[in-house]
């Protein structure tokens, strides 16, 4: 597959349309899966792992006519092909260079489902989808299990459940989570007393790129740790309840600063999108937090001739290897600064044009 | 007395000294004590992981259990945190338990189960269970028997 195709278009989760989408920016759930008589990661030779994906690729062309994948083995991609498949959250930074031997993803048009081979577990499944929708996405990787499973023998056991590398994904393997954008939250202040609740019931919080990432741009990761004892519906209602909460106390707060401060809200919006387009140097980092601004501005109705897609869409073309696959060629950090500028000073001048 | 690890008389008796005042007695015959020798030395209480101590197991060795099918011990699954293969699960049961009710706050699965679990589950039930029943063979050198419990594993193991 020629990764250059994906490039001009968004995968299906960054639409911005689904529900309670002024808040959830995305719905992900990944099952984990090993094969039974083979060893795990740790334990397997090249022989073993180039065993595990010719079985995955052979039950691949048997999954649900609803999300037809298609294989792309990593060890043959270059390292920006593989920071770009991260950025596009289809694989892990491990799978891209923390690991060794035969490994990949195979991977739906739409960008919904993946299936990561020979990470931690031998199959980690994986359905993505915009804004709120932890039923739908159920759904859809529950089919996908399904059909995966009438070719592979999968490790499970009766006390147990599916068995998997690492005691913490054991039982049903699932972990699901929901991508929140909080800036009103971060903007009164309220954000880490949410989080300090959330602890107590045993959820985590992480940044965009899960574990050990940084939280930018205001968007959090909210998952499930348990995965013992629980059936996944009951998994699954659990994080729904605390998610709704979560919408709540945002929603108040947008409403607060409205309220409280909606000219000072108004100009942090201006100068964000002036900065934004006027900028020539401007790093990831900056980007994503003046981003964030504007996607509250919108959902504020402070601005309204920005499409929310439009800058979901710049959320991920302006990271480093997206923008280096739109560049054509490698870039330094200077340069990629300097590109990134460019990209959105022409990006947002598109969407400023009065409509006809 | 018989050995702690296989039916033979122990003829051996060693006395581990674990700690100030703690000592521990270790009866062997003159095979297992050999291997037992060259084992790694069991470290103090102090440098033991958390769970893995109170277990009153009379085969826990100074790696504590070892997975017959990958080779590790639970030890090194400690150190570690990944297990070698699935059936780490049953050859580590008993350290596992107070581990995954400490991380999940509960041992047993209540979710799905695979649906040609019939015939997979039923297979790897008797995979662990002839596992156990050929090591046991081994020891008592019922060769003739061994070989025929090995043939059965292959057979379900390619199935």
């Amino acid at each position: 597959m020629n990764l250059d195709s994906l490039l001009p278009h968004l995968g299906e989760w960054l639409r911005g349309t689904g529900p309670e989408s002024d808040v959830v920016i995305s719905t992900r759930i990944r099952l984990a899966r090993n094969l039974a008589h083979l060893p795990f990661a740790t334990r397997a030779t090249p022989a073993h792992k180039a065993e595990v994906v010719a079985r995955v690729k052979d039950a691949i062309t048997h999954a649900p006519p609803a999300h037809p994948l298609e294989y792309v083995d990593i060890p043959q991609l270059s390292h920006l092909d593989r920071q770009f498949l991260v950025e596009r959250q289809l694989i892990s930074r491990e799978l891209a260079s923390g690991l060794e031997g035969p490994r990949g993803v195979a991977f739906d048009p739409t960008e919904t489902a993946s299936v990561m081979v020979n990470e931690e577990d031998h199959l980690r499944l994986q359905v993505l989808r915009s804004g709120f929708a932890l039923d739908e996405a159920w759904h859809d990787i529950d089919q996908l299990d399904d059909a995966l499973e009438t070719r592979l023998s999968y490790a499970f056991h009766i006390q147990f459940g599916y068995l998997t590398a690492c005691p913490t994904n054991v039982g049903t393997g699932m972990r699901a989570s929901v991508m929140l954008h909080l800036p009103a939250l971060g903007l009164t202040k309220q954000i880490d007393k949410v989080f300090r609740a959330l602890q107590k019931i045993n959820l985590a919080v992480r940044g965009l790129h899960g574990e050990g990432s940084r939280a930018f741009g205001d968007l959090y990761q909210i998952s499930n740790h348990v995965t013992l004892g629980k059936s996944e519906t009951k998994i699954l209602t659990e994080i729904r309840e605390v998610i709704v909460t979560i919408l709540q106390y945002e929603r108040q707060a947008r409403q607060a600063l409205l309220k409280e401060r909606q000219q000072a809200e108004q100009d942090r919006v201006a100068r964000a999108i002036g900065t934004l387009s006027s900028a020539t140097m401007i790093t990831a980092e900056e980007t994503m937090e003046l981003l964030s601004a504007v996607r509250l501005g919108i959902h504020l109705h402070l601005i309204d001739n920005i499409p929310v897609t439009a800058v979901n869409q710049l959320f991920i073309h302006t990271q480093a290897a997206h923008l280096q696959k739109l560049a054509g060629h490698s870039l330094d950090g200077e340069e990629r600064n300097a590109a990134r500028a460019k990209y959105l000073k022409t990006k947002l001048r598109e969407w400023s044009l009065p409509r006809p | 007395m018989k050995c702690q690890r296989c039916p033979k008389q122990a003829t051996l008796h060693i006395t581990e000294v674990l700690g100030e005042d703690r000592y521990e007695e270790v009866h062997l015959c003159e095979e297992c004590a050999k291997k037992y020798l060259l084992e790694p030395q069991k470290k103090s209480t102090a440098a033991k992981p958390p769970i893995a101590d109170d277990s009153e197991d009379a085969e826990a060795a100074p790696t504590g259990p070892v997975c017959d099918l990958c080779g590790i011990s639970y030890i090194e699954f400690r150190n570690h945190g990944r297990f070698g293969c699935a059936n780490d699960y049953e050859a580590f049961k008993a350290e596992l338990l107070p581990l995954l009710e400490s991380i999940h706050g509960d041992v047993r699965h209540l979710g799905k189960t695979p649906r040609r679990m019939p015939r997979s589950q039923g297979a790897q039930v008797e995979l662990v269970t002839l596992r156990r029943r050929l090591q046991q063979l081994v020891t008592e050198e019922n060769y003739e028997e061994a070989a025929r419990v090995r043939d059965r594993i292959k057979e379900l193991e390619n199935s």
